[in-house]
């Protein structure tokens, strides 16, 4: 019999992607498009989802073809995406009202701001787990419901969708506009501030706040279930998950059971804790999430701890200031030196996320003297990743109340060894490398071929998982507590750097 | 046309330098195409106009970042280390030893410490032959011969004939040559103008890299070099 895989596609910001896997987990082909980004004013970052479909249609072809296999030989579609994305079609046409408005998108801060008004910016967390920030959906429905004529009666009236883009994608992949079925999974549907955090269903106070009306929304579905058969690209094949990004890199480096977490170094970075059925209440800045539901069973959530700037300071370094010419040079530039020389950069550059949360904040480098060079800023410039997953780590071992034993890391900063090293020196746990840094894709696979018995159980997954490479920790605890008072001080001196009056609010 | 292109700081376009030089537009394009391919000029957004590198500035420094040569290395290294279940290293060649820039453990799970940064004998191994065999540069060569078991290669003569075979057939092998019971397969990465800057390769027992009679396992071989090969591609696509 042919070899047979389960092809993973990964719906990301900057690009979609199709990625087959094998039974034993490894990667055999990949292929990729990028899609345009869209900045129509100052703040303002929208996708083309005609344009995404297309792609996917594209490469999800161009990956079976690469290795010489046939349509037959896929068991099962399992769906990744960018979190937060929100879009708004016609249902009996198939078309987007307008483009997606992505996750990164600040537009409804004003909006954000009048919500939280008087109670301020927890006032969901009790039933959707997190706070009121541009940065997930249910704003943003509202403001394109708010500034569309008409639209609001439509969307009552069904005519209108809503969806993230796995939704989307599978609306398309199951037929579109002739009978695509409107469906999410309970993690990106976790990100909309519109699902009760409890009952795994939209919340109607939620709804009332936000004045969505439930019409628009897609039924929540498991993250590893079998959503349907395909209609397009694959006809025949089942669509076997959904979840998002930052959930899939959780489930593709295994971590499930209590305790057990990944961080995700890219542009920004993701820290997520698996704390199984119990719903966690962060007191300290981390949000609450839906890791993954499987099929009937209960759901498990996570704590997520959500870095904005990390690879993109290494970005900046490079491009903004021109000390390096490829981001792997950093590395290079910052082993000229033996340590930071005392110099800390905190990168607030649009605030502070986790554990912090300060909008006003903007980025400092601290600790400046005649002595420091520019290998001492490489070195802090890196540093900064590694303080801030400290932060991070403290505040989630300070919530979960389990103490993290090991740090399962992947994305692309884990190329740098001296980053790698400097965390698990810094956490004092050993931070561990897997073989496939590609778990945003492997997650997906592995909850799809789950869902249609490629793969028999949890288990079974976790043996595929394999040490890449591992750093043990070596730094002298004093020196550890000096560096990090120091860092502690860095960040307190970007705050209330925007004052009221500057801010737009 | 390298003078010219240095005295001109926007750039310069074929014909420019066609004229100038007194020479065909496709003569022009041809040696651009080279210069381009080796990265010592550029060409501007639009395409229409070349310029130097800053590369050409740096000639005498080695060109390529050994922590860029890692990251261009991981996924494909991780991918030879899941296929062939042995331990995986990439290296390069300094003062004459090789430096292992990236390490990947066998997937076996056992403790392993990571070994990027320590230096390896370049005559003793098959990423220090892979890289030795296209080395021009005598002071880098290792002096003198040290033994590691009866089997390594002491005789210069013997160890130039080695390289020779290195070359024409495009990957090394070694055999209990640094380490009993152990045997290694390496393949050159050729990165910007084919310069070779590197070497990829697998490392384990002697039972599971040779067969029985001794070979190196030609499924393994062609592993070897088709990573060396992916390596090489992304490394001169992407400048």
């Amino acid at each position: 019999m042919a070899e047979q895989y389960v092809a993973a596609v990964d719906q990301g910001t900057n690009s979609s992607r199709c990625i087959l896997f094998d039974r034993r987990g490894r990667l055999v082909s990949v292929a990729q498009r990028e899609h345009r980004q869209l900045f129509p004013r100052p703040g303002w970052v929208e996708h083309d989802a005609e344009e995404i479909w297309r792609n996917v249609t594209r490469v999800v072809p161009a990956a079976i073809r690469q290795i010489g296999a046939a349509p037959s030989q896929i068991v099962a579609i399992g769906i990744t995406n960018q979190r937060e994305t929100s879009l708004l079609w016609d249902r009996f046409t198939g078309e987007p009202i307008s483009h997606a408005v992505v996750w990164q998108d600040t537009r409804t801060d004003r909006l954000v701001a009048e919500l939280a008004r008087d109670e301020g910016p927890d006032r969901f967390a009790d039933r959707c787990g997190l706070p009121l920030m541009t940065y997930f959906s249910a704003p943003r429905i509202r403001w394109m419901l708010d500034h569309t004529p008409g639209l609001r009666q439509r969307a009552e009236r069904g005519e209108i969708l809503f969806g993230t883009m796995e939704t989307w994608l599978i609306w398309n992949f199951t037929g579109g506009a002739s009978g695509g079925l409107h469906v999410t999974d309970v993690t990106n549907a976790s990100r909309t501030m519109l699902m009760n955090i409890e009952t795994l269903e939209w919340d109607d106070v939620l709804l009332d706040a936000f004045d969505v009306p439930r019409a628009m929304l897609p039924e929540i579905r498991p993250s590893s279930g079998v959503f349907a058969t395909a209609t397009e690209v694959l006809p025949g094949v089942r669509i076997g998950a959904a979840l998002g990004d930052q959930q899939a890199a959780l489930f593709g480096q295994t971590c499930f059971s209590p305790g057990e977490a990944k961080c995700t170094y890219g542009t920004g970075s993701f820290l997520l804790m698996n704390t199984g059925q119990e719903i966690v209440r962060s007191k300290h800045g981390m949000l609450t999430t839906v890791a993954y539901r499987i099929g009937d069973q209960p759901a498990s959530y996570a704590l997520e701890g959500s870095m904005a700037v990390t690879g993109s300071l290494v970005q900046w370094f490079r491009d903004g200031l021109g000390m390096i010419h490829t981001a792997a040079e950093i590395e290079t530039l910052a082993r000229t030196v033996e340590d930071n020389g005392g110099a800390y950069i905190v990168p607030a550059f649009s605030g502070l996320f986790a554990p912090h949360w300060r909008s006003e904040a903007r980025g400092v480098i601290a600790g400046l003297t005649g002595y420091i060079t520019k290998g001492h800023l490489a070195r802090a410039v890196l540093e900064a990743t590694g303080f801030q997953t400290l932060e991070v780590v403290d505040a989630m071992n300070a919530d979960s109340g389990i103490a993290l034993t090991a740090l399962k890391v992947d994305g692309g900063m884990t190329a740098n060894n001296l980053l790698m090293q400097f965390l698990a020196d810094l956490l004092d746990v050993r931070v561990v490398r897997p073989m496939v840094t590609e778990t945003v894709s492997l997650g997906a696979a592995y909850a799809a071929g789950l869902a249609v018995g490629y793969w028999p159980d949890l288990q079974g997954l976790r043996s595929n998982w394999h040490r890449a490479g591992q750093w043990v920790p070596h730094m002298d605890p004093a020196r550890r507590e000096i560096e990090y008072t120091n860092w502690k001080s860095a960040v307190q001196r970007t705050f209330n750097w925007l004052r009221p009056e500057d801010q737009e609010l | 046309m390298l003078r010219l292109l240095a005295a001109a700081p926007d750039g310069l376009g074929v014909a420019d330098l066609g004229n100038a030089l007194g020479l065909a537009k496709t003569t022009v394009h041809g040696i651009l195409r080279t210069l381009h391919q080796v990265g010592f000029v550029e060409q501007d957004h639009s395409g229409a106009h070349y310029h130097l590198s800053d590369a050409f500035g740096r000639l005498g420094e080695s060109y390529l970042d050994p922590n860029e040569l890692r990251s261009r290395a991981i996924n494909w290294a991780d991918s030879l280390a899941s296929r062939s279940g042995e331990v995986v290293r990439v290296g390069r060649l300094a003062e004459g030893k090789v430096v292992i820039v990236h390490h990947v453990f066998r997937p076996d799970d056992s403790e392993q410490d990571l070994d990027v940064g320590t230096t390896l004998p370049a005559h003793a191994t098959a990423i220090g032959k892979a890289v030795l065999a296209y080395d021009t540069s005598a002071a880098s060569r290792p002096r003198t011969l040290e033994a590691f078991t009866t089997r390594t290669i002491t005789d210069p003569a013997r160890l130039a004939e080695e390289l020779a075979t290195v070359r024409s057939r495009g990957w090394a092998g070694e055999l209990e040559e640094h380490t009993v019971e152990l045997a290694s397969i390496a393949a050159p990465i050729r990165g910007l103008g084919g310069l070779v800057v590197g070497a990829v390769g697998l490392a384990g027992r002697v039972e599971r890299i040779c067969d029985s009679r001794l070979r190196h396992r030609s499924d393994l071989v062609s592993m070897v070099r088709a990573t060396a090969e992916a390596i090489g591609r992304d490394l001169r696509d992407d400048s």
